[in-house]
């Protein structure tokens, strides 16, 4: 088991390399000079020769690459060319609001997943088993950042119920501690600032929720059926258990692992969903500060953001691996 | 062989009929590709009228009373008609799709055929590249790769062509590592066949069902992330008819109350995709039972 | 048990979806605005958003009253002008603080000016100073008498100098706080006004808060915030569910339902503005000296960056100017709230030329003008494409597709080109476009603030360019520096009415409109008011 992770953090280290030769090479590529890219197309000769000074640019590329990687290790992701400011420094600031939509996205779906799995399963070809798939199919398929055009219209533009954009309500008053407002308005117990900001969290989470939600579904609903044909489900059926019992305490518990792989996966999904579902509702996430980064050409913003993205990503897939591991035994770990 | 080929076209045809989905979902592709090549004879309006009909401007379609003559599903910003956009939309998207899937095929299958056959430090490599391009969700290394060729459509289906590729790799390699075990081959290479020839003749054309079934599914995927990034504004540009990008500016609409000019390309984008899907999961039942989840 | 909790999660759902929403804290006021500031130093930068930010937190020697362009005392209390109109003695006002504490003084005010003329000022390098250029150039110096009264001198008379004061250009900052921030000052704003700043997070919001120790009574408002929202239906929405109590810009076609709403107000004002499309000409200069005025002998003409073969020929501007239905553009994008624009600045301006008459809608003719300059079957041409909307240019992403649709007409391919706003202006002003859209709002009232700004050929200073045609005729700019030298008010509009046929027909701008400004309130703010040089001025507002 120990060996096993630490190969599979061994594992780690080619990936993270070369998610990082990749992220330096994206100004290196950019068509032109990457001194000129950096500096702006039309930028006066004595700009680009300071910026050329500044990035070592006159270095051979792996020198510029060791150069970049000892910066991007000390934390140091360069400085955004629209605002001026340090790309960690804002990364860092719009970390937590994505991080607080992606996981109530999540939780949205495992729970509703889940659930709609299991009990389609355990009503195979019923109206209610259809009726769930069909929605599955619908939910894989729906462009997320229309499904959140949708959402707007209708909860927000229509019935009013909900805000449409921005993060939580500019008229309170709030403080910010680690920079997750629910946690936040929970420590300083500030009811209004965290009904206000779950408020605005709403319509967003239930957008970037629904594609990991149908995917959850359906494939509980698969893992369950394949249990449920196994031998020691019919042994517990001939004890004499109730099928409550059958399903919610033997089949659910055997079920759930090829879930959470899925799980696991969607993360990255839900990470992509959110740089579209952050652009709709104007969620000032890394997703939105991505996006703005590419369209307004600044190539730190968009190296940062990658580097970012690829890291969290590559760390979740490594949790999945492991928690797999750990609950299912079957696993060789050679 | 030609024969056995005609069976088994004619085998899949006896087996589609009786899948309803995939029937749905093949009927569904059909209208969107007719739509696409009759686009001119169909649409009852041009998409990029010039010079622009100005006065036409978010006007409701059929079913109202204020409705503009001859846009039944009503104009957009600019006055366009939507119907007619949509429907050159379909164009554009099932270009943009099949171009991405043929960028995505062309070097999945080389890159995936090279890994599965000759195996070795080939296959460590090209498996190591795969694997970092799996560390990035796919729209977000899709607008990494705009963000170096720039933005447009051209650039769009190039980046999700290259985003597609690893995916189709892994695919082909686990195909040709199960075909090249097979016994005909070891009398190939008995035979002194080239590796050139083994692959062209014996091991390609036997990869063939998983090319299908996840180039199908693809597809869909390529559809819904070029729409995303027209949508975020990288992909198809103005005025080109690209249903992402109509839907970019939704926020004016929806608040002014043309919830149409938001709705339709919407639902366009969801069809198209559901069609693909049902016809990719209908395909994989047939041709490969051995992929069912 | 089980009931108790559903009750809970009945009572967190009802609060959740309330409409009511968030408690509406009285002494704070939520501005919605249509973009972010590109820099908080009144001196540095060009754009309203920002002005209208600073309007808040600086003031200068003297003021607009409210709603026009005349002149009251502020930081001074009185002045002398001498009888050759070249020097002006202003004495200040005693007893006034900076936020950080520092005394106003004379030093203050010489710092605030010398900054920017001075190019061996230690802060000089901290900045573009691109309005002193167009404005101030006639500036000499200013110079301290004593620690309340100090001269400015100027080195020829100057028929707009006491307007052009109450500009922003010239607010008064405090030098101990850009002593401390040095290159960071203009994300550390420190004046003598009615507001504080307290925090700029960058596309997000800026928020102020009132000043306790102002000079003159302290605001009604506690808090002002203002809040980006970038797109003018979302603001509008943002308005009416009460998340802000105001807002700029709204759409044109949102004005009936707004009217219809008791809940609102709408004010308007007819604008001081012009909104267009400039066409670089080719050649601009570089300005050595950074005195804003281009000095024939030594600084010649060179080509701008954004150099473009076709539009540096007089039939091709032209003819461009013929391809596009301006009144359509008015009419449906604008939806009348602006009437169409013929020349470079606003009908009620001293010395507009009501005798020009404009480009019609004629593609056909356009289209012979093209092939007769050599471009039968057209080109392909770089658009910029403003990200904000502005009072003279709502939503221009679609003021730009239409345009795009107008010239594919006469077989013209037109591309975008998008960046932010701070980078989209720095970019034109370096002369990198081949086509821009843009326009202006006046800063005094006085024709000269349009016509040599936008017009001149010192204005085609590569990187600090006002004139984004680069249009660089010489002869031009003459007629307009012999207009600001003048005082007699015919002779004056007779300069300008003869430099508006110039520029008619030399056809380097797509005049489009002057649009009226529109701001939408909550019914309970009252004191708001709409300036006709576009500036806000939140000090009088109250929440009632």
């Amino acid at each position: 088991m120990k060996w096993y992770i630490t190969k599979r953090l061994f594992m780690l280290i080619p990936v993270l390399l070369g998610v990082s030769i990749l992220a330096f090479s994206l100004i290196r590529l950019a068509p032109g000079d990457p001194a000129v890219t950096i500096a702006g197309q039309h930028a006066s000769p004595q700009v680009i020769s300071a910026i050329r000074e500044k990035y070592g640019l006159n270095k051979p590329l792996t020198t510029q690459y060791w150069i970049w990687l000892k910066q991007v290790l000390h934390g140091d992701l360069g400085r955004s060319i629209v605002s001026n400011e340090f790309v960690a420094k804002e990364i860092l600031e719009r970390f937590p609001n994505t991080i607080e939509l992606t996981m109530l996205s999540m939780f949205f779906a495992i729970i509703a997943g889940c659930i709609a799995g299991i009990i389609s399963a355990s009503r195979q070809y019923s109206i209610f088993d259809y009726s769930i798939m069909g929605l599955a199919l619908f939910g894989v398929s729906l462009p997320v950042f229309w499904l959140g055009i949708m959402l707007m219209m209708i909860f927000g533009v229509w019935l009013r119920w909900l805000p449409i954009s921005g993060r939580i309500s500019m008229m309170i008053s709030f403080q910010r501690i680690t920079g997750f407002y629910l946690l936040d308005s929970l420590i300083t117990g500030n009811l209004a600032a965290f009904i206000s900001s779950l408020r605005y969290l709403i319509l967003p989470s239930i957008a970037l929720s629904t594609i990991p939600m149908a995917t959850i579904a359906r494939v509980t609903r698969s893992s369950m059926l394949e249990v449920l044909r196994q031998d020691f489900i019919r042994t517990e059926r001939a004890k004499g258990l109730s099928e409550r019992m059958v399903i919610y305490k033997h089949a659910v518990r055997n079920a759930m692992i090829p879930v959470i792989t899925v799980i696991g996966l969607n993360f990255g999904l839900l990470l992509a969903g959110a740089i579209l579902t952050e652009t709709v509702f104007s969620w000032p996430g890394i997703g939105r500060y991505v996006v703005n980064g590419v369209t307004m050409r600044d190539y730190p913003v968009v190296q940062g953001c990658v580097l970012f993205f690829a890291s969290m990503f590559v760390i979740v897939n490594l949790i999945t691996d492991i928690v797999y591991v750990y609950i299912d035994p079957r696993i060789h770990y050679g | 062989m030609k024969r056995t080929r005609e069976t088994k076209t004619h085998e899949l045809v006896r087996r589609l009929k009786y899948n309803k989905s995939a029937v749905f979902g093949l009927a569904i592709v059909v209208i969107l590709i007719l739509c696409a090549i009759f686009a001119n004879y169909i649409a009852p309006n041009s998409p990029t009228p010039s010079p622009p009909e100005l006065f036409k401007a978010l006007k409701p379609g059929f079913w109202s009373e204020d409705k503009v003559e001859g846009m039944p599903l009503g104009a957009d910003a600019m006055g366009r008609c939507i119907l007619s956009r949509i429907l050159y939309g379909a164009r554009v998207s099932l270009t943009a799709g099949f171009v991405a899937v043929g960028i995505a095929m062309i070097l999945g299958i080389t890159f995936g055929t090279l890994s599965g056959y000759y195996g070795g430090w080939v296959d460590a490599l090209i498996m190591r590249i795969v694997d970092i391009m799996f560390a990035f969700p796919a729209l977000l290394l899709a607008i990494v790769i705009v963000t170096v060729l720039g933005q447009g459509l051209d650039k769009a289906m190039i980046a999700i062509g290259i985003v597609y590729t690893p995916q189709m790799a892994r695919i082909i390699r686990s195909s040709v590592l199960y075909i090249k075990e097979m016994e005909y081959i070891e009398v190939q290479k008995a035979i002194g066949s080239s590796d050139a020839r083994i692959i062209f003749r014996h091991v390609l054309p036997n990869s063939i069902a998983p090319v299908i079934v996840y180039g199908t599914l693809m597809l869909a995927s390529a559809i819904l992330d070029c729409a995303a990034l027209g949508f975020l504004g990288l992909g198809a540009q103005p005025p080109t008819p690209e249903w992402g990008a109509m839907l970019s500016k939704s926020y004016s609409y929806i608040v002014s109350g043309a919830w149409w000019a938001a709705t339709f390309p919407g639902i366009a984008i969801l069809f198209s995709v559901i069609g693909l899907n049902l016809l990719g999961d209908g395909l994989r039942d047939i041709l490969d039972p051995r992929l069912k989840t | 048990m089980k009931s108790k909790l559903f009750i809970i999660l009945l009572l967190t759902v009802g609060l959740v979806f309330s409409v009511v929403g968030a408690a509406s804290a009285s002494g704070t006021l939520v501005f919605g605005s249509s973009g972010d500031v590109s820099g908080l130093d009144p001196a540095d930068v060009t754009d309203g958003e920002s002005i209208q930010r600073m309007d808040n937190i600086f003031e200068g020697l003297v003021e607009f009253e409210s709603g026009s362009t005349l002149i009251k005392p502020c930081l001074a209390t009185s002045w002398e002008t001498s009888a050759d109109g070249t020097e002006i003695v202003f004495h200040l006002r005693e007893g006034v603080k900076f936020h950080d504490g520092t005394d106003f003084n004379a030093d203050a005010v010489v710092f605030s000016f010398a900054r920017q003329y001075d190019t061996t000022h230690p802060y000089n390098q901290y900045g573009e100073w691109p309005y002193w250029g167009y404005m101030f150039y006639d500036v000499d110096r200013m110079e301290k008498i004593d620690d309340f009264t100090v001269k400015l001198v100027l080195k020829r008379p100057n028929a707009s100098i006491m307007t052009s004061l109450a500009m922003f250009t010239v607010c008064i900052v405090s030098p101990t706080n850009a002593e401390k921030y040095k290159e960071d000052a203009f994300k550390n704003p420190c004046g003598t006004g009615p507001f504080k700043f307290v925090e700029w997070v960058k596309d997000d919001h800026i928020t102020l808060e009132a000043n306790e120790n102002y000079w003159r009574e302290r605001a009604s408002l506690d808090k002002l915030i203002f809040k980006v929202i970038s797109d003018p239906s979302a603001r509008l929405m943002a308005l009416e569910v009460g998340e802000v109590q105001g807002i700029e810009y709204p759409n044109p076609a949102d004005l009936d339902r707004i009217k219809a709403n008791k809940d609102l107000k709408l004010l308007t004002e007819p604008g001081m503005n012009v909104g267009y499309m400039a066409m670089n000409e080719g050649y601009g200069y570089i300005d050595e000296n950074k005195n804003g005025v281009r000095d024939l002998d030594s600084e010649p003409l060179v080509k701008t960056p954004g150099y473009f073969e076709p539009l540096t020929k007089k039939e091709v501007r032209q003819a461009i100017n013929l391809a596009i239905d301006k009144q359509s553009i008015v009419d449906n994008l604008y939806m009348g709230t602006a009437i169409k624009a013929k020349n470079g600045m606003p009908p009620f301006m001293l010395g507009y030329n009501d005798a020009i008459e404009d480009y019609p809608y004629d593609p056909a003719r356009a289209k012979e003008l093209l092939a007769k300059a050599g471009y039968p079957d057209g080109f392909e041409v770089t658009l910029y494409v403003m990200p904000v909307s502005r009072p003279y240019m709502f939503d221009p992403p679609k003021i730009g597709e239409a345009i795009q649709s107008y010239l594919a007409a006469v077989g013209i391919t037109v591309k975008f080109y998008q960046v932010d706003w701070g980078t989209y202006l720095q970019e034109t002003m370096e002369g990198n476009h081949q086509m821009c859209l843009l326009g202006w709002t006046g800063d005094n009232g006085d024709p000269d603030n349009f016509m040599n700004v936008l017009y001149g050929a010192n204005a085609c200073s590569i990187g600090t360019a006002g004139n984004y045609a680069f249009y660089t005729n010489n002869t031009n700019q003459e007629l307009l520096s012999a207009a600001l030298a003048t005082y007699d008010e015919e002779k004056r509009a007779a300069y300008y009415k003869k430099a508006q046929e110039m520029i008619h027909e030399d056809a380097g701008w797509v005049y489009l409109a002057h649009s009226n400004q529109n701001m939408v309130f909550k019914s309970n703010v009252n004191g708001f008011v709409i300036n006709p040089t576009s500036r806000y001025f939140f000090y009088p507002v109250v929440i009632e």
